[in-house]
């Protein structure tokens, strides 16, 4: 882990989102996908507390060597200020940081499935996936249109390609898992990867329980500190030998987790029944709290 | 900073950051608050230990415990709101995994003694006060106390003593009691403590708060009720660090509460605080204190001041009224 001062190289809009490039070579060459970098964010606000963002492209060569690339929703007030940064102001950046992603050495056949911005480090996945020969297959959803990102570079990086949104604008009209046991079937994939809500996530889980697919999710939880400090961004994960649980800090050993060892019933507790929840907002490590 | 054309010797000295808590001394004026180094284990290599005059662990109970559930945090204005809950290995964990990574970059330990009971208070503190490396003990008193039906045991000041003494007695290293700021007689109950034993006061524990999500009728922590800490809180504990310093100017205390620079830092100080402790700062920005502790000097030379002990009891006060703090 590094902590860097980073210049703003490029701001940029996809559709609902935005994205940001920084020039951090110390952190952009050690990053894999999965894993986030922590931003602080202004002095003399009310929100302090840095937010945590995961990574959507790192070059390592080439022009744009040293430079990490990261997505957010622009609807709170930190990534709302960051919406508004202009290239060549500087931000502390604190990353690599979390668990990345598992690249599997044996099965080939990939299946990655992403909502909202989740897709921005599925998309570094796919890419780090392909160059080791491995098959790609996505399932991408989001609500609207302007909420599925980059879709052409999801066609792109795919073999075959689902996209699902839940208006009808852009591709199905649906959920992003309805065809999973489809798409799982025709392909025949091997492994799962998803950024998405954590009710897909739970979804997901139990299918990839059920048909006994080795899967690995990247999860969402609030993080104060993003360093491993606070331990409060903990998800309830079964030991390895089944004794019991521990919770474990989605910042320091997720936020990528095999699923079917999150104990997903204490921990989507706190859901309230009584009104529905609207989308959080993503990508894997969401902007929080904005 | 301040103007150095103000001072009254500019750059004279050459300030030391030193600080003597009556025979407790740490190199720096800048602690880690409680809970926000966690335990020791996983502290990342850009948080300088060294530049620590000690690091106050996460409070530790006796048996290992999970904490609350999520969400466990919310940004408030200004604040954050955090109900973990008493997530920590177990003291007999601590001090086999996570004390040694302290020890071994020597930075002083004081140990944060939690319990849901009078016997585990003393059962932690026990183990505690007499490993090399734990230099002081630190008594967090916003625990449910399972002997009065949860209540916290800071809600009855008899009990506090209780505690307090309880750990003071047993103890061979100093021992600090961690007031939370909502106290009916701060005053009162701090003396007490010094009475029943206390070496020293650390003031102030987290606000009790609560945030809620309008938009999903919920409230943004799994646990209502929360510790509120940062800027939000300085003000408050700015009060007390000035009220109990005022009365019991012989008694070492722990300012903490708020503080996000050198100038919060001074302020503690001139209140009558003999060190402070940094927390959600250091969640922010992993070397505040370094700034921090750089910054209280520069301060010293502007002032021709030659060590941090020499703010105490500076602050001038216009009127003082019978009755009012």
């Amino acid at each position: 882990m590094k902590r860097a001062r980073a210049e703003v190289l490029n701001t940029r809009r996809f559709g609902a989102y935005h994205a940001l490039t920084l020039v951090a070579p110390e952190v952009a060459e050690r990053v894999r996908p999965g894993q986030f970098v922590s931003i602080a964010m202004p002095r003399g606000r009310t929100f302090l507390l840095r937010r945590q963002f995961s990574i959507h492209q790192a070059s390592r060569r080439g022009g744009w060597a040293g430079t990490l690339e990261f997505v957010f929703d622009p609807r709170g007030p930190g990534t709302g200020w960051l919406a508004e940064l202009k290239p060549h102001q500087f931000l502390d950046v604190i990353g690599p940081l979390g668990k990345a992603f598992a690249y599997p050495a044996k099965l080939s056949t990939c299946l990655l499935v992403s909502e909202d911005h989740g897709a921005a480090p599925i998309y570094f996945l796919a890419q780090e996936l392909r160059a080791r020969g491995k098959r790609v297959d996505m399932l991408l959803g989001a609500e609207t249109q302007e909420r599925v990102f980059k879709p052409i570079e999801g066609k792109r990086l795919s073999q075959t390609i689902v996209i699902t949104t839940g208006d009808g604008s852009l591709g199905e009209r649906g959920d992003v898992l309805d065809a999973l046991p489809q798409i799982v079937e025709s392909t025949g994939t091997q492994v799962i990867y998803a950024a998405a809500r954590r009710s897909t996530l739970r979804r997901l889980a139990e299918f990839c329980f059920e048909r006994g697919i080795p899967s690995q999710v990247a999860v969402e939880e609030e993080m104060a500190c993003g360093i491993g400090l606070c331990f409060t961004c903990t998800v309830p994960v079964i030991r390895k030998d089944g004794s019991g649980y521990d919770h474990l800090r989605a910042c320091v050993d997720g936020p990528v987790f095999n699923p079917a060892r999150i104990l997903w019933d204490r921990w989507m507790g706190e859901q309230p029944a009584m009104v529905p929840t609207p989308p959080e907002g993503f990508p894997a490590v969401r902007a929080w709290p904005g | 900073m301040s103007d150095p054309r103000r001072g009254d010797g500019g750059g004279r000295t050459k300030p030391t950051s030193a600080v003597d808590l009556r025979g407790l001394r740490f190199a720096h004026p800048v602690l880690a608050a409680s809970g926000c180094l966690a335990t020791g284990h996983d502290v990342p290599g850009i948080v300088d230990l060294h530049r620590l005059g000690a690091v106050v662990t996460r409070s530790l109970t006796f048996a290992p415990s999970k904490g609350w559930a999520t969400p466990r945090a919310a940004e408030t204005p200004a604040g954050l709101l955090s109900a973990t809950g008493p997530q920590n290995p177990g003291v007999e964990a601590f001090l086999t995994e996570d004390l040694p990574r302290f020890t071994k970059v020597g930075v002083p330990v004081i140990g944060s003694v939690a319990g849901s009971s009078l016997d585990e208070y003393v059962r932690v503190a026990s183990r505690l006060h007499r490993e090399p490396g734990v230099v002081a003990l630190e008594v967090y008193l916003s625990c449910p106390d399972d002997e009065r039906d949860g209540e916290p045991v800071y809600a009855r000041p008899e009990r506090i003593l209780e505690v307090v003494g309880a750990v003071a007695r047993l103890s061979q290293v100093p021992v600090f009691a961690k007031l939370p700021p909502l106290l009916p007689d701060l005053v009162e109950i701090a003396r007490s403590c010094v009475r029943a034993g206390a070496f020293g006061i650390t003031a102030v524990d987290a606000v009790p708060g609560l945030a809620v999500d309008a938009d999903r009728l919920r409230t943004r922590t799994a646990v209502p009720i929360g510790g509120l800490s940062g800027p939000a809180i300085k003000p408050i504990a700015l009060a007390a660090v000035y009220q109990v310093a005022r009365a019991l100017p012989e008694v070492p205390i722990m300012g903490v509460g708020g503080i996000a620079s050198a100038d919060d830092a001074v302020e503690f100080l001139l209140a009558g605080a003999w060190a402070v402790q940094l927390g959600t700062a250091l969640l922010t920005d992993p070397s505040a204190h370094v700034e921090i502790g750089r910054g209280i000097l520069e301060y010293l030379r502007s002032k021709g001041l030659s060590s941090p002990a020499d703010l105490r009891g500076r602050l001038r006060v216009r009127e003082r009224v019978e009755g009012v703090p």
